[in-house]
């Protein structure tokens, strides 16, 4: 493969001038003729059954058109479905109507729609909508949701299970009977907000003359919202055109069907008036959905060297109150089938109980289950090297899959498709200078002040994925993806993605990808995305699989452009096509490179097709749909420094430094963006994100006043570097980075803080590490006597 | 977030401003820089039906030097009040609450007089004006008042403006002799507020603590001058074994705040440690 300057080029993204000047078009700048605004009202209760929903008043209200309960809509809508269906884990889907029809299942569960002139309207009319309740007992933590008195939310649940799945392989009993040290703990992997800057919204517009319904939304993925919605609103699926302008981030919170956008388009229809919805950031912390919030117990088993030989743990999974659409799949295929980490543990018995709330809804948060796994699995082995006196350091090598054994194949059944985790680490270590700062460490501690080291040598799957397996898995879809290269007469080229970018910066790194491999100007070269009337196809952004997967259809699709323009070169350059050399974007015949013919001449001949070899269709346009033949499994290895305040308990980060390794990198300076938001938000949640829920289920971080999303001033500078270790099975040797920070940075986080507080007495405490936690932490173990 | 509907009218001067609040009674409600007010009118907790713009009176925005006194007018923004020379160099503590409050777009809109007008308990001023022994200065029908920082605070949102009243002025007296001050400030990682903000002025002759006066927001449902450990200091040597001691007292007659992120029990002990580290900071400037 040629590799050219544009190919790995440090270059600014495109897409920033229009998102940094204010140009860009977002859901909520589509305004159309005749437009109404509709407001939903929310169950202001945690569980309760509706006695009545009283809408007089709000109908009498100035503006209002309509307004649409439960009722109304149960026998018009379809439900609200889930979309993976993991097997083999007794699997049950509770029904999720678009409208809550006679009970209230959590705080913020839509019970009705008004629809108004204005927004103003609409939001003082939803005021006036009263809602009778008898209020029922409620549950908001999974480990109490299964207990047999606990309050129960779906009839056909009868313990609040939703599923029980499990992993296992080897003989773990024999294993932990055969240990010399096993170790236990419980942790709690807490809940969290995804706070996407853009709140969600959608604008619906329905042609009744073309019988065609037009949904704008904020979405990470518009075909499957399409699929989904003609379902639940009766419509074919050809008359449903979804098209995501620019989305404000979605961190996996904008990859559900949830009720609103389809209620909306509902109301569109039955209107025969467009209509806007925009959630505020109220609703959005209770309407959309959160991530994580894991309860698990685990041990883990080994041997006096550090030799880890089994694991084992149960975790209950907080689901929240419906089963969003991919929620099974995320502590299960996402996360469960990953508990060995970057480690050879041949024995693995892992449970998974995904359990009923009345909380929001849980589903994919960025890393979406990963983030969890590597977090136990590097506590776990920090736990296991402080328990045998060993370096971490020293255990993570001990117990790496060796480089040499790539592709690995994990007792869970993934296959690793390429790694060298000791090159990270090593890298990692020179960079953080790790004797040396022990040493700092051992005089800072002489002087009553607590530095701290943490590890986390991660590996995460992505690129999803095998579409086969996606079947075998129970996910409801393929995730193959698609691509058209599209040349122009002038030369210039569109490129349409089945991916649907929403910040990740694509726009610049696939133009990149398609410069590198047709020799165009990277200014010649627009990639268009996110319209199912524009695209053919596509299974959107998560489980960063944008490059992994999208980039390699577009790749595809660009060697079939060249496999065709070869041919017309040919005949134009009167030569074989094999005599041919192409080199940046030029066709000549070896060793005559002043008489060639460019790419841009032979899109010009393809379209004009006066002359052209004999059975090769006019134009020059490629398409392809890409099937990945595995995952991608991105590694890599994450030091985070920290200081705790033994006075007061507050903990801060001093230096952070992550060595990647996502194979070849197309564009580093996208590559460091996607790294430091990743680790942003993995410190995020080791010191500061927290949903909390009381006991009977309100939320009592519902606002940026509580919920405390990291601010520039509490994270450090980033020091990041990589190494590169091509996938052997991607067209260009790329693996997945949107995620990666988060999936590593929480457990690094964790474990400088264990590791500060270690000479205290302090083996393990949970995330988020707030003050008052570790400092009553920190008294707990010093006794009155307090700090020495 | 869309507040309820409020007829909008602006003051084109005081006069005008305390007509109007005269006229529409209690559903009336001033708006100066608009960082308290709208944020709960969205959420609608606030429901004014006539809101009364005073951004625009340009006579109150000001910092003067009158002698002893620095007199602040009440729409100076919390950047002017941090930035200027004048407040930096006489009434350093005032400078540094100011620095503190929020991000760079709250200072850019935030008043002095919206803050105390506000009064909520862990908003960073009134620990620094009770610390100063600051005045608030008053407009109403009958004219101007003075009310000191002390009678000025009643409780969460509660002061002694009357309701026909617009602050118009803050007096800030100058300490005088050697003294330094400081503010300490624990801000909560979601809201920037206090949690613990503890304000202290010392006054140090002859190597004693001549004056001190120590005062915490956040802590408590409104803000307080702590005069367990400004007693303990003051008259005592003014080194640093005297000052670890007194702020030992912190918060010691107070029942502490306590939520989902800092118990009271929490507060309590952030208290003792906020106040020697301002009291510190306040010794070492003074001499
Ligand atoms: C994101 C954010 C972070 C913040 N962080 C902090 C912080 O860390 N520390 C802090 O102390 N504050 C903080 N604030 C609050 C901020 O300082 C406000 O600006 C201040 O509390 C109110 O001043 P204002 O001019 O905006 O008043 P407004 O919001 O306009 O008014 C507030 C109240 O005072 C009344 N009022 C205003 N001016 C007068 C007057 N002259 N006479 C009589 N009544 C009057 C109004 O009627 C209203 O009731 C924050 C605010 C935001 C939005």
């Amino acid at each position: 493969m040629v590799v050219t300057r544009i190919f790995g080029a440090r270059i600014k993204r495109r897409e920033d001038p229009r998102l940094i000047t204010g140009q860009a078009t977002y859901t909520d700048d589509v305004v159309l003729p005749g437009m109404c605004y509709a407001v939903f009202v929310r169950s202001v209760q945690a569980h309760a059954r509706i006695r009545a929903v009283r809408t007089d008043a709000a109908q009498a209200h100035p503006g209002v058109i309509a307004i649409f309960t439960g009722r109304d809509l149960q026998e018009k809508m379809g439900l609200i479905p889930t979309a993976w269906l993991i097997p083999d884990s007794d699997l049950k889907t509770p029904p999720h109507p678009p409208l809550a029809v006679d009970r209230v299942r959590y705080v913020g569960d839509a019970v009705a729609v008004v629809l108004a002139t204005t927004r103003a309207a609409a939001s003082d009319a939803a005021a006036l909508v009263e809602v009778d309740y008898e209020p029922l007992p409620a549950v908001a933590d999974p480990e109490k949701a299964v207990q047999p008195d606990a309050p129960r939310l779906h009839d056909d649940v009868p313990d609040n299970v939703a599923f029980h799945w499990k992993v296992v392989n080897g003989d773990v009993d024999r294993a932990f009977a055969e240990a010399d040290v096993v170790v236990r703990q419980r942790m709690v992997n807490h809940r969290l907000v995804p706070c996407a800057m853009e709140t969600r919204g959608c604008v619906a517009h329905y042609n009744k003359g073309s019988g065609e319904l037009t949904l704008w939304m904020t979405s990470q993925n518009p075909h499957i919202h399409r699929v989904i919605l003609s379902g639940i609103l009766h419509l074919p699926e050809h008359r449903i055109r979804v098209i995501a302008p620019e989305v404000g981030g979605g961190f996996g919170s904008k990859i559900p069907c949830y009720p609103e956008e389809a209620v909306v388009s509902f109301c569109a229809v039955e209107l025969g008036v467009p209509v806007k919805w925009v959630e505020d950031r109220r609703e959005n912390f209770v309407a959309t959905i959160h991530g994580r919030d894991h309860v698990v117990y685990l041990e883990v088993a080994a041997r006096k060297d550090g030799t880890i030989t089994a694991i084992r743990g149960k975790c209950y999974a907080n689901l929240g109150a419906y089963l969003s659409t991919a929620a099974p799949g995320i502590p299960t295929i996402l996360h469960g089938l990953m508990m060995c980490g970057a480690y050879r543990i041949p024995n693995v018995h892992y449970e998974v109980l995904g359990v009923l709330t009345n909380t929001t809804p849980v589903d994919a948060y960025r890393g979406a289950g990963r983030p969890e796994a590597t977090y136990y699995v590097e506590r776990l082995v920090d736990l296991v090297a402080a328990e045998l006196g060993m370096d971490p350091v020293e255990i993570r090598r001990k117990n790496f899959i060796p480089k040499d054994a790539f592709p690995y194949t994990t007792p869970t059944g993934l296959t690793y498709d390429s790694g060298d985790y000791e090159r990270t680490l090593d890298e990692a270590l020179r960079i953080v200078d790790y004797a040396g700062f022990r040493r700092e460490q051992e005089e800072a501690r002489r002087q009553g002040r607590y530095l701290g080291i943490g590890f986390s040598t991660y590996v995460e799957i992505c690129g999803l994925g095998p579409s086969q397996v996606a079947g075998a898995v129970g996910f409801q879809g393929g995730l193959w993806e698609s691509a058209v290269v599209r040349f122009h007469p002038t030369g210039k080229v569109t490129v349409l993605t089945g991916s649907s970018p929403h910040g990740q910066g694509e726009e610049t790194t696939f133009a990149q990808i398609v410069a590198d491999q047709l020799g165009v100007p990277i200014e010649d070269i627009e990639v268009l995305h996110g319209d199912t009337d524009l695209i053919p196809m596509g299974w959107g952004t998560y489980g960063s699989r944008t490059t992994p997967v999208g980039g390699a259809a577009i790749a595809v699709a660009c060697q079939r452009i060249l496999a065709k323009a070869r041919q017309i070169a040919a005949h134009l350059l009167e030569a074989a096509e094999d005599d041919l050399e192409f080199e940046n974007g030029r066709f000549y015949v070896k060793g005559s490179p002043d008489k060639a013919k460019t790419i841009q001449d032979i899109a010009l001949a393809a379209h004009l097709a006066w002359s052209l070899p004999s059975g090769v269709e006019p134009g020059l346009e490629a398409q392809a749909f890409y099937d990945p033949p595995n995952f991608t499994y991105p590694f890599g290895a994450h030091v985070c420094i920290v200081e705790v305040d033994p006075e007061t308990g507050e903990v801060k980060v001093l230096r952070y430094v992550a060595v990647d390794d996502c194979g070849r990198v197309i564009n580093p300076l996208i590559v460091d963006g996607q790294v430091h938001g990743g680790i942003t938000q993995g410190i995020g949640q080791a010191l500061y994100e927290w949903a909390v829920y009381s006991e009977d289920g309100q939320l009592l971080t519902a606002s940026f006043n509580e919920y405390a999303v990291p601010k520039a001033h509490q994270v450090p500078r980033y020091e990041t570097a990589r190494t590169e270790t091509p996938s052997p099975h991607h067209p260009l040797g790329c693996k997945g980075v949107g995620e990666t920070g988060t999936i590593a940075a929480t457990a690094a986080v964790a474990n400088a803080v264990m590791d500060a507080l270690r000479p205290l007495g302090i083996r393990h405490l949970d995330m988020p590490f707030t003050p008052e936690r570790v400092w009553r932490a920190i008294r707990q173990a010093q006794g009155p006597g307090g700090i020495p | 977030m869309i507040p309820m509907a409020f007829e909008y009218h602006r003051a084109a001067s005081v006069e005008e401003a305390i007509r109007l609040l005269e006229q529409y009674g209690p559903d009336a409600k001033v708006l100066a820089g608009g960082h308290s007010l709208t944020p709960l009118m969205k959420l609608r907790f606030a429901q004014p039906a006539h809101v009364i713009d005073i951004g625009r009176l340009h006579e109150l925005r000001y910092i003067r030097e009158e002698g002893n006194v620095i007199a602040i007018g009440a729409l100076t923004l919390h950047r002017t009040v941090a930035e200027s020379a004048t407040v930096r160099q006489r009434i350093p503590v005032l400078a540094e609450a100011a620095f503190r409050i929020g991000d760079v777009q709250v200072r850019n809109m935030g008043t002095i007089g919206g803050s105390l007008a506000h009064a909520d308990p862990a908003a960073d001023y009134p620990a620094v004006v009770l610390a100063l022994e600051a005045e608030i200065v008053a407009q109403g029908p009958a004219g101007r008042r003075t009310i000191r920082a002390r009678d000025f605070f009643r409780g969460p949102f509660t002061t002694a403006l009357q309701p026909n009243e617009l602050i118009v002025e803050v007096r800030v007296p100058v300490p005088s002799g050697k003294t330094g001050s400081a503010y300490q400030k624990y801000p909560h990682p979601a809201s920037g507020f206090a949690v613990v903000g503890c304000a202290a002025v010392l006054t140090v002759d002859a190597e004693t603590c001549r004056d001190v006066r120590v005062a915490f927001t956040g802590v408590a449902t409104q803000p307080f001058r702590d005069t367990v450990v400004e007693d303990a200091l003051r008259g005592q040597r003014a080194d640093e074994a005297t000052v670890r001691a007194a702020a030992e007292k912190a918060a010691e007659g107070v029942q502490p705040l306590g939520d989902a992120f800092a118990s009271a029990e929490y507060r309590r002990h952030m208290a003792k440690v906020y106040a020697r580290r301002a009291l510190l900071q306040a010794l070492t400037r003074a001499t």
